[in-house]
């Protein structure tokens, strides 16, 4: 028994109860190590509660052929991380990958995705990169609950594409944490990390607590959490609206990238992108902007009602690709960093876990350095 | 651009919501004047006019409180107002634009200030059964009774506490309905409770014996009144068949119509969803924004008026909504303190004259206990079907406040948006964590406040009404 | 459920899941749904189970009906107009407009 007011100890402190770190403390666990997650109250940043539930494939790591990798084997990974959750805990986190698509409107999305895509496969993705471009009769096939409005030429689509129901999916990964006998302390944001002896102590508005790793999975938290440890890595808040309908008999077989059913029937319309530094309150302007694209995509939508809107805000790095990384200064200390935290989930319950617990890093992380934003530019 | 500009949008034609209107207009202010229900007077004077038009013998039915709401549309149809029924809000934001839209086409208006006066809701009532077809609210009852001068068929059966459930039943009984029981919860220690708040609640007293008078033509009637302290459970399959009284001795009555009543708490959407400073009512467990005497609230721009701020009652929300339209003509530089001061005078007065019944009423008719934590099967959220025992889970597994349980297990998530199990969430999550309601906080409110349609949006700035 | 002890007032003909019904101009529908004699007024997306208007004021969103061929609309919110078509629904709504 630790004296009273000492702090609790553990093998691992992850900070952070949103999507990152709930999934590399799954993966801690079950290495049989102690872990605790500390996290902030209720009406906070979580952008685990604010996003579209993507496992996204197409498009991503434009730059960077190492995040195509670490995407795709994420996905591949997702069936298995979904049916394990559904196992200890019952609850179905609605995982399906029946391939997603982007629609296109007009000539012009066409020849822009084309070229953004294009740069990808060049880059390293190849003959194997899983994406296609496939026209307005391919996309009428694959839908036949809808009706395409006149604008759509075509789609951009990709077999790796799925998605997952987000919340359900924060639900499960916390009644499993907890089940696998993990300590979840909500109202204990965490002020600051100091050293003590061999490992660090974290000052929280609950107490303390002690642990030689600490994973900082902090989302926006980082920003500020990061830099006296010696991670100092450049996250902005890029807003994003999310509008979505009243539950609705099935119609959409597969995610398409604005518009996901889910498995209760809702429709979810998305996704902008502003730079409002942290104003998360909706910007009515943009709800029209959605909803008058998701009209002219598929008419049908006109007479659904819109339930709930919001506006989270993305965890973005300067080149949108994720940072994995261990502190120079501070060993022992790790710093995460990512948009697509939903995607990713699989692969961190399953891989980044290992490496914290001292498995060398897989090949992918070579490029998710924090050295990359601070290095002048070649 | 649809967009439109005026001195005041006023939220609500209750009775809060006209005086405010006409206040204001009177005062040289430019006014919209919105309420999404099709005829003015709000909750109490609902379709006043229309049924002094066409069937005046009904307003002796309904009473002289009711009759008396005539006079206030009178009074609004006189001003210089906009006046926009049938029109929803679903949006307001802190600079003043006010989004609204008719159910072809939304719109926006952009006002100087905000008055708003969208009133109060009944307070939800999760008991076993409670959402089988032939249960609804006593208010509900009282609408039909107003608006379409319809009675329930069949016997019909009452269940809860304060003035509205009595009101209700006697109008009901008055109309000609079958009412087999009057079940109250109301027990002796409330009795205790209430007591100290008995002599200031003399001013008022024209309620205490307007309360008294319906309890003995009731009885009168044969109506039995009884007490149900441990709640009740209804009773039925497809639709609801009797009311069942929970208790060693527990009756079971036969009803195909019950009416449920815990009191009205403050329709608190509107004023969560502009982030305004609220506060916790200890006595009737309900949320409210904060106010001055003339409405003001965490947002200058911003007022509210009426039971939207308290519960206070009909003749107090007429009086608050005149100092409100006071308090926004002074802000905009139309009358001087000392002129607003002057005005408000008489308002005050009889704001504080039907208030003083308050602390009594809010003493003697608590919430019970069964109702606020109820049991586990019981179903708090209506629409996604969520029980108590579900939300207790949640918080085990350390969901902190409404919001975490909310992504957890989708409470609130569906087209009520959480005016239904809002405040049991708060409530059972502060009982399972051992803290006070006010440090659980509430459903973060986002637009829409009321659901519109993807083409009504999609519409907004086109001048082309959608089909 | 209900019935009307006075209906005087203009009267309309409207059309309750096939059948014509007359109410009162200034009803709302979900009010001369309950005249009509009706138990559920819909079943619930999620298990099935049967609903009636619960609150009457715009609040509980029980009412919701398919009017005049649009899903989902609060029927309490709604007055009568001549000739509306007025549908009890059955779980999730369509999104019509496809085969
Ligand atoms: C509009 C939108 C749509 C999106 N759609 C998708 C999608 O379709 N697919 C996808 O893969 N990704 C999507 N994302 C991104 C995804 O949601 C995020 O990448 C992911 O949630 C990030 O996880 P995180 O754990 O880093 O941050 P969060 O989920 O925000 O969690 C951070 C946690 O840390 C806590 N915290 C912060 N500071 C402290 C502190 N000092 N002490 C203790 N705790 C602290 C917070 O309370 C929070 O619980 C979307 C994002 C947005 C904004
Ligand atoms: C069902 C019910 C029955 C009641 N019956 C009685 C009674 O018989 N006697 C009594 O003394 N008290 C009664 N009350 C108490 C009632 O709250 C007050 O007496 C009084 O009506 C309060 O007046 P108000 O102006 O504050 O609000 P209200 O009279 O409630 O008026 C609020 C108005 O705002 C409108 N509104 C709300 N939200 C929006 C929106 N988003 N967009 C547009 N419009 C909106 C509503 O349609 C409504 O007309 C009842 C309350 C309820 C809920
Ligand atoms: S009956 Fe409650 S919203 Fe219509």
């Amino acid at each position: 028994m630790p004296a009273p007011g000492a702090p609790r100890t553990f093998d691992v402190a992850v900070i952070g109860g949103g999507m990152i770190g709930p999934a590399v403390s799954l993966g801690l666990l079950e290495r049989g190590l102690r872990v605790c997650i500390l996290d902030e109250g209720d009406d906070v940043l979580r952008v685990a509660r604010g996003n579209f539930g993507l496992i996204w494939f197409q498009g991503k790591g434009f730059g960077m052929p190492r995040y195509v990798e670490w995407t795709r084997r994420s996905a591949m990974l997702y069936a298995d991380f979904a049916a394990e959750l559904k196992d200890s805990t019952g609850v179905d986190i609605g995982h399906a990958r029946p391939g997603g698509l982007e629609l296109l409107l007009g000539e012009d999305e066409l020849a822009h995705r084309q070229h953004y895509l294009g740069q990808i496969y060049q880059q390293g993705g190849g003959a194997n990169y899983e994406v296609e471009f496939i026209d307005r009769k391919q996309v009428a096939d694959m839908l036949p609950n809808v009706t395409l409005g006149e604008d759509v030429i075509g789609a951009s689509y990709s077999p790796l594409d799925g998605h997952v129901n987000p919340l359900f999916l924060l639900r499960a990964m916390h009644t499993r944490f907890q089940q696998a006998g993990g300590t979840y302390l909500p109202h204990h944001r965490v002020s600051g990390v100091r050293k003590d002896g061999d490992a660090y102590t974290l000052d929280t508005e609950g107490g303390s607590v002690s642990a030689p790793k600490v994973v900082i999975a902090a989302g926006h938290g980082l920003k500020t959490l990061g830099p006296p440890l010696g991670l100092d890595i450049p996250i902005r808040p890029q807003r994003g609206h999310i509008m979505v309908t009243e539950r609705a008999q099935p119609m959409l077989p597969m995610p398409i990238s604005a518009f996901r059913q889910t498995v209760e029937g809702s429709i979810m319309l998305g996704v902008s992108a502003e730079e409002a530094g942290y104003d998360d309150t909706i910007d009515t302007a943009t709800l029209h902007t959605i909803a008058a694209r998701a009209k002219r995509t598929m008419p049908q939508l006109g007479n659904l009602n819109i339930v709930r809107t919001w506006a989270a805000l993305r965890v973005l790095t300067p080149d949108k690709c994720p940072v994995y990384a261990e502190s120079d200064s501070h060993p022992g200390i790790f710093g995460i960093a990512s948009h697509s935290g939903v995607t990713l989930a699989a692969a961190n319950a399953k891989v980044t876990a290992g490496w914290i617990a001292g498995d060398p890093p897989p090949p992918e992380f070579e490029a998710f350095t924090v050295e990359r934003f601070h290095d002048a530019p070649a | 651009m649809s967009e439109q500009a005026c001195d005041v949008v006023v939220i609500g034609a209750g009775p809060a919501g006209m005086r405010a209107a006409v206040t204001a207009a009177n005062e040289g202010l430019s006014v919209t004047l919105i309420d999404e229900q099709t005829e003015a007077g709000g909750q109490i004077y609902r379709a006043v006019a229309r049924v002094a038009r066409t069937r005046p013998a009904d307003l002796t039915l309904l009473g002289p409180e009711y009759a008396a709401g005539g006079d206030i549309v009178l009074e609004l149809d006189a001003a210089d107002i906009t006046v926009l029924h049938g029109h929803t809000v679903w949006q307001i934001s802190q600079d003043g634009t006010v989004w609204c839209s008719d159910g072809t086409k939304a719109k926006s208006i952009t006002a100087r200030f905000v008055i708003m006066a969208s009133g109060a809701q009944e307070r939800p009532v999760p008991v076993p059964g409670w959402t089988l077809p032939g249960v609804m609210t006593a208010g509900a009852a009282q609408i039909l009774l107003k608006s379409a001068a319809m009675v329930p068929d069949g016997p019909v059966a009452l269940y809860g506490s304060g003035p509205l459930l009595l009101l209700v039943a006697d109008q009901l009984l008055s109309a000609g309905a079958d009412i087999r029981v009057v079940a109250e919860t109301t027990t002796f220690k409330d009795y205790l409770n209430a007591a100290p708040h008995l002599l200031g609640a003399l001013p008022a007293s024209k309620y205490l014996k307007k309360g008294i008078a319906l309890r003995r033509h009731l009885k009168a009637a044969g109506v039995p009144i009884i007490k149900a302290p441990n709640g009740v459970s209804i009773e039925g399959t497809e639709r609801a068949t009797g009311l069942r009284i929970i208790g060693k001795h527990g009756q079971t009555f036969e009803a195909e119509t019950i009416l449920l009543q815990q009191g009205v708490v403050p329709n608190t959407q509107a004023s969560w969803q502009l982030r305004l400073d609220h506060a916790w009512h200890a006595a009737q467990h309900y949320w409210y924004p904060t106010t001055d005497r003339f409405g003001a609230t965490s947002l200058a721009n911003v007022f509210i008026a009426g039971d939207g701020a308290g519960i206070f009652g009909a003749e107090a929300a007429a009086a608050a909504g005149a100092l409100a339209g006071l308090g926004v003509a002074h802000a905009a530089g139309n009358i001087s303190a000392a002129a607003r001061d002057q005005k408000a005078l008489p308002f005050i007065a009889l704001h504080k004259k039907a208030a003083a019944i308050r602390p009594l009423l809010d003493h003697l008719f608590p919430p019970p206990a069964h109702i606020l934590v109820p049991d586990d099967a019981t179903i708090i959220c209506r629409c996604e079907e969520i029980t108590a025992g579900q939300v207790r889970d949640a918080a085990k597994l350390g969901a902190p406040g409404p919001n975490q349980l909310k992504a957890f297990l989708r409470a609130g998530m569906g087209p009520c948006q959480g005016r239904m199990c809002g405040l049991s969430v708060v409530e059972i999550m502060a009982r399972a964590h051992g803290k006070s309601p006010a440090e659980i906080g509430a459903y973060r409110i986002r637009p829409p406040l009321k659901p519109l349609s993807l083409a009504e949006l999609a519409a907004m700035d086109d001048d082309t009404p959608t089909p | 459920m209900m019935h009307r002890r006075n209906t005087a007032g203009e009267r309309v003909t409207i059309n309750i899941d096939g059948k014509n019904v007359e109410a009162v101009v200034g009803e709302s529908v979900a009010a001369a749904v309950l005249a009509a004699g009706a138990g559920a007024t819909r079943t619930t997306p999620v298990s099935g189970a049967p609903r009636a208007p619960y609150c009457m004021m715009g609040v509980c969103f029980e009412c919701l009906m398919d009017i005049d061929g649009i899903p989902n609309r609060q029927a309490c919110m709604v007055s009568v107009t001549p000739g509306m078509k007025i549908k009890r629904q059955a779980g999730a709504r369509t999104v019509g407009g496809a085969s």
